[in-house]
């Protein structure tokens, strides 16, 4: 066990995790922070998506003990942040849940294309989000919401 | 029976629902599985009288609680159901809340009788129960207005929870509440016209959008209770594998791991690890040193039973369907004959939230959190392990990530895992995770299928003889299900969208085999729809190439008369695709599917291209005929996203394959789901008008795309596919 410093969301906590213990893991059990998802644990499915240091990561395949300094936001934080807002709006607008469980993820990625490409082509969609899994497949509705995200942010 | 006022409050919801249920006659106390009546499926159910108490909860602050008799697993039915009733009581949908129910006997699917999400039947079968309940407490309440007003209660109308009467009078519903809640329910009460309907046949949104959009919704493996523990199990490599001896010092030397134990199993044994946290569990549990004894259960391996399947293909099953002369296609000429053999594999359901469920045993009680498709078994099943009365067993219904049928099992074998391991733990609510791995080689899989099939062709180009033999596990052989579902020795979900087929074919015979194999199978959205569409419609297109004709005329001429759903999907296909289907890019196809499942008939049209050796899907359309769609938003949602749950059946990785009784398979990376590049990249629904009863509509998108897809792959290769799944094209 080590004790770890975190920015989460602009917050600093002190978290104490095993140095193997997944990003993910230390959200979801030591943070209680749910709203970041476990789907596979192997990178594969992209539910337990994060921006650390402005990065879309698979926090399921970080080490706590690799994180460090660089900030952590989730999508907890998303409704305060403005491409964030505007995506969540947009997927609500254009309802595109169904179970709703892999949605974190896609909207952090969603997000992070967002913020580096305000006006994403479906390639630009295809490869930001083409590894995150839904397995109800809400895929049209997920390209329609970010095109309407985009719109509203223009 | 009582609504909930504004001078009751002090009690929680499940209390509410306790002091409910026994004023209605102590319907938790007798939690039974009804077989008679789940053997009557398709007749009338028995009358019943729902008490409106176990379902609506008017609050002080003019909310509307509606209990959702049904698991929401993505289907929609948190958002539909409450909807119904709302649109009956004339609540302020504004104001209205869903949540899901518990176990209890008052939640049971009318037809079914026991408490289930299956067949597509959520709405079909409590829609009129919903448009009751909500038709009744709006009279309860229209006549408490009534009453304090001192006028007719046809003088009064409502809307929007609130009760209008003569003289520009008012009353809240809130207010009225209580005093309706003294009232005795009316035996009946009007429904309303559909052209009265404010919410039914509207588009709505979901209840549930904004919280699954921003994390803060709570799915089971979200829960976290104090004290609680994490439990992970390591199941035996080969199916009904036994624990001969393990060695746990490495396991029990990570920290937070409390406990490691051998646990029986639904087949065999296994070795359960509980400890403070998901990630000490699951590293605890993978560095367990097993002994397994896997001497007495059969191995299973895909390519022995791939041979053994298309020899038994190539043999009589037990008819399930036989019209005309079964000899015929015999007699026709070889050169008049198609000969067809398809393979299916083993599928996993593979939802996104892993399986999971949490047990609090205290002795004489427990509490139990699942996201389960079957609560009646699940409940009575943790009782039983424990020791205890259903009565004494409270059963929550947690929100599930996707299900598709993987969390509707007959043995109940992840809440046994998760009582046994609870029970041990007493006093301490333990969560028992099956991790992805667990979940892609833990088995309750679509059975794999072959198919054999014969035509004759007649000289008019339409089949003129077709005998057809199916082989695959039985999905409910020796389980209560068995006396409903197997007939004459066939498994009805084996045969069903081939034997039931609306194609007008005159000498027509299918068989079946229902081998066992160790090897549990399971329901998988739209069930044996996913094989039986798929050997159906690609032979149909196959035929109307050979016959020169164009694919939807061929259908068209091939549908019996009173095929008037599917008709009428197929006619309004034709017409929207009009616009595109002839005009499309060179290196394009158009593949057509013609399904009807669970009572909705789909009609389907697909515009591919090959893309890195992959079929491209730039568009489809589907119509659709579900009877009256109650939320066509709803509807057009499912279409659009069960497309893709189907082309599971196409991914190249899209297998579950054994070898010397082992999956082969770990985890995303070897079985595969559609990613959004597989996926239609639009996909435009459009619904048949109807007033005809609702029919489902979360299995149907499933078996039209992958047929649909490969009948269009056809015309740009010239290739047929018949070996699921796609490896290559």
């Amino acid at each position: 066990m080590a004790t770890y410093q975190l920015s989460v969301n602009g917050k600093r906590k002190e978290v104490t995790a095993d140095p193997s213990t997944p990003l993910l893991w230390v959200l979801r059990e030591e943070l209680k922070m749910t709203g970041t998802k476990y789907g596979c644990g192997v990178s594969a499915c992209g539910a337990c998506t994060v921006h650390v240091a402005g990065v879309a990561t698979r926090s399921c395949i970080v080490p706590i003990s690799l994180v460090g300094e660089r900030p952590v936001v989730t999508i907890e934080a998303m409704h305060d942040d403005p491409v964030g807002r505007a995506v969540q709006d947009a997927w609500v607008e254009k309802d595109v849940v169904q179970c709703g469980y892999c949605q974190s993820g896609q909207i952090m990625c969603a997000v992070a294309l967002l913020k580096a490409t305000p006006k994403p082509t479906d390639k630009n969609i295809e490869e930001s989000l083409g590894g995150n899994v839904c397995r109800c497949g809400t895929y049209v509705r997920i390209r329609e919401a970010i095109k309407r995200a985009s719109q509203q942010l223009a | 029976m009582r609504l909930k006022s504004e001078n009751s409050t002090g009690f929680s919801r499940r209390g509410f629902l306790r002091v409910s249920a026994a004023a209605a006659g102590g319907l938790l106390a007798s939690l039974y599985f009804d077989l008679r009546s789940v053997a009557q499926e398709g007749q009338a159910p028995p009358a019943k009288i729902y008490p409106p108490d176990a379902f609506i909860h008017i609050k002080p602050d003019n909310k509307i609680v509606i209990q959702v008799n049904r698991l929401e697993f993505g289907q929609g039915v948190h958002t539909s159901l409450p909807m119904i009733l709302a649109d009956e009581l004339d609540a302020d949908w504004q104001q209205v809340i869903a949540e899901l129910a518990p176990a209890a006997d008052v939640y049971k699917d009318p037809l079914y009788g026991m408490q289930m999400v299956g067949g597509s039947g959520s709405i079909a079968h409590s829609f009129q129960q919903y448009r009751e309940l909500g038709a009744k407490t709006r009279a309860m309440l229209v006549a408490a207005a009534a009453d304090r007003w001192k006028v007719s209660p046809d003088q009064c109308r409502t809307e929007a929870s609130v009760v209008h009467g003569p003289g520009g009078k008012t009353a809240k519903y809130a207010e009225l509440a209580e005093a309706a809640a003294r009232r005795p329910v009316p035996a009946t009460a009007r429904l309303k016209q559909p052209s009265e309907f404010r919410l039914i046949g509207k588009p709505v949104r979901r209840l549930d959008s904004r919280s699954k959009c921003d994390g803060s919704l709570k799915f089971g493996l979200d829960l976290d209770l104090p004290e609680m523990k994490v439990a992970v199990v390591a199941h035996p490599p080969v199916f009904g594998g036994r624990v001969k001896g393990f060695t746990d010092s490495e396991a029990r030397s990570i920290d937070g791991v409390r406990e490691v134990f051998e646990i029986p199993l639904a087949k065999g044994t296994g070795v359960a690890v509980v400890a403070d946290r998901f990630w000490a569990a699951k590293q605890a549990r993978d560095r367990l040193k097993i002994e397994w004894d896997l001497s007495g259960v059969e191995h299973a391996d895909s390519s022995q039973l791939w041979t053994k399947y298309k020899e038994l293909a190539r043999t009589p099953g037990n008819v399930s369907v036989a019209r005309g002369d079964a000899k015929a296609i015999d007699q026709v000429d070889a050169a008049k004959r198609l000969v067809a053999e398809y393979e299916f594999p083993y599928l996993a359901h593979s939802p996104m939230e892993p399986l999971n469920t949490t047990v609090r045993f205290d002795g004489d009680r427990a509490e139990v959190w699942a996201g389960s498709q079957f609560q009646t078994m699940d409940h009575m099943a943790v009782a039983q392990v424990l020791g205890l009365k259903p009565e004494q067993v409270t059963f929550h219904t947690e929100m599930a990530g996707g299900g598709f049928g993987r969390r509707a099992v007959i043995d109940s074998h992840v809440q046994r895992e998760a009582a046994v391991i609870a029970k041990r733990l007493r006093g301490t609510p333990v969560k028992l995770v099956w991790p992805r791995e667990d979940d892609v080689r833990g088995g309750y899989y679509r059975p794999m299928h072959a198919h054999r099939v014969e035509i004759g062709v007649g000289p008019d180009g339409m089949p003129s003889a077709w005998r057809h033999v199916i082989v695959g596990q039985s999905l409910v052989a020796g389980t209560p299900f068995a006396a409903m579902l197997i007939k004459n020795g066939v498994d009805a979900t084996t045969v069903e969208g081939t034997a039931d087929t609306s194609y007008n074919i005159p000498n027509f015979q299918v068989s079946a085999h229902n081998p066992t194999v160790n090897v549990p199978v399971l329901w998988w959205r739209s069930v044996g729809h996913t094989h039986n569409a798929f050997v159906m419609e690609t032979l149909i297109d196959e035929l109307a190439t050979l016959a020169k004709v164009d694919s939807i005329a061929y259908r068209r001429k091939l549908l019996k008369s009173d095929a008037k759903k599917l008709r009428g999907a197929l006619d309004l296909l034709d017409e929207k695709t009009k616009g595109w289907r002839d005009k499309l890019p060179q290196d394009h196809a158009v593949g057509i599917a013609l399904h009807e499942s669970f009572g909705t008939a789909v009609a389907c049209a697909v515009d591919i291209s090959i893309d890195n050796k992959r079929p491209r899907i730039h568009r489809a359309t589907v119509a659709v005929d579900c009877g009256l769609a109650v939320n066509p938003l709803s509807v057009e949602s499912q279409f659009q996203a069960g497309l893709s749950f189907g082309l599971s059946q196409l991914m190249a990785k899209g297998a579950i394959t054994l070898k010397d009784g082992r999956v082969e398979q770990r985890n995303f990376d070897g079985y595969t789901p559609p990613y959004i590049v597989d996926a239609p990249m639009a996909v435009d629904v459009h619904i048949v008008p109807s007033t005809e009863a609702p029919t489902g509509c979360g299995e149907p998108p499933v078996p039209v795309i992958s047929p649909a897809v490969v009948n269009a792959l056809a015309r740009l290769t010239g290739k047929r596919y018949r070996n699921l799944p796609l490896a290559t094209i």
